[in-house]
């Protein structure tokens, strides 16, 4: 597309095809935004914000862009506070892929990773007041799906672009 | 952060203290120790404080900002005071059904029936 005008642009040499013939794009191809960060929120609030842009420029819906505002602000929050403790050797990694039907983003730190299950229940009644331990009911709430893999220092959420039925 | 924006604003109807959220988003780490600074010095105020938490203009919050309410509930049960929170809208109120919060704060409808909810003592 668009390649026939390319002759006069070059030199005209015959081998100049085997240059410019790209890697065929699709419309479902989505390149992955990569983002390698130190343990700050300065850094972990950009990261969001441009994967927040691209869920909009994707035309997520306003449930499905706030679940994902919510449970990446949790999960980012997990990388680099609880698991990097802030230290600003350590490294947080951050792969989104945002179609305009599914995002995937994946977040891995470099901390002392945590099991799932010996996180006490939060709407227990014994733990309704304690301040802390609503990050990740809240992750797995509002996205389809949230996997911990590599002893809990990677995660990997799913969100469809739909309606709930859940809410109302 | 001194010259920043206020991260809320304070009117007072009779004794109760109304709390107003001026920033959309109570997210951000700073953010949250700002406002639960000034709702802490609100509660050691008085012997008995009355708080109001209008939410009107909230679209988003985490769950560091649900500690922050919930340390502020327990320091005014503390202090044997009262704690209101209103006009959350419905996003936002289904974090609080998800987390069973719900079950723990006073959540009106609006500003007028929180108001009227507080006991006289």
């Amino acid at each position: 597309m668009g390649m026939s005008g390319s002759k006069s642009r070059g030199n005209g040499a015959s081998d100049d095809k085997k240059k410019k013939s790209p890697a065929v794009v699709t419309a479902s191809a989505v390149l992955p935004l990569k983002f390698k960060i130190p343990s700050d929120h300065k850094h972990q609030h950009e990261v969001q914000s441009a994967i927040l842009d691209e869920v909009a420029r994707r035309g997520f819906n306003s449930q499905s862009t706030f679940a994902i505002k919510l449970a990446l602000e949790e999960a980012m929050i997990n990388a680099v506070k609880h698991g990097n403790k802030l230290n600003p050797n350590k490294t947080v990694w951050i792969e989104a892929k945002i179609s305009p039907t599914v995002a995937e983003i994946v977040i891995e730190d470099e901390g002392p990773g945590f099991d799932r299950k010996s996180v006490p229940d939060p709407t227990a009644e014994e733990n309704l007041e304690k301040c802390s331990g609503r990050g990740i009911l809240l992750m797995e709430s509002y996205m389809n799906s949230v996997k911990w893999t590599n002893g809990g220092r990677r995660v990997k959420m799913v969100k469809k672009n739909e309606i709930d039925v859940h809410s109302h | 952060m001194p010259e920043s924006t206020p991260t809320v604003a304070l009117t007072t109807e009779k004794d109760v203290r109304i709390v107003e959220f001026t920033n959309s988003k109570i997210l951000d780490e700073g953010n949250i120790a700002d406002i639960g600074s000034t709702l802490g010095s609100l509660i050691d105020e008085k012997a008995a404080p009355k708080l109001l938490l209008d939410f009107a203009t909230v679209e988003h919050l985490s769950s560091a900002a649900l500690g922050m309410l919930i340390n502020v509930n327990n320091r005014i049960k503390q202090k044997n005071g009262q704690l209101r929170l209103a006009n959350i809208k419905p996003q936002i109120f289904e974090v609080f059904v998800i987390t069973k919060l719900n079950k723990l704060f006073r959540i009106l409808p609006n500003r007028a029936e929180a108001l009227a909810s507080f006991n006289q003592l």
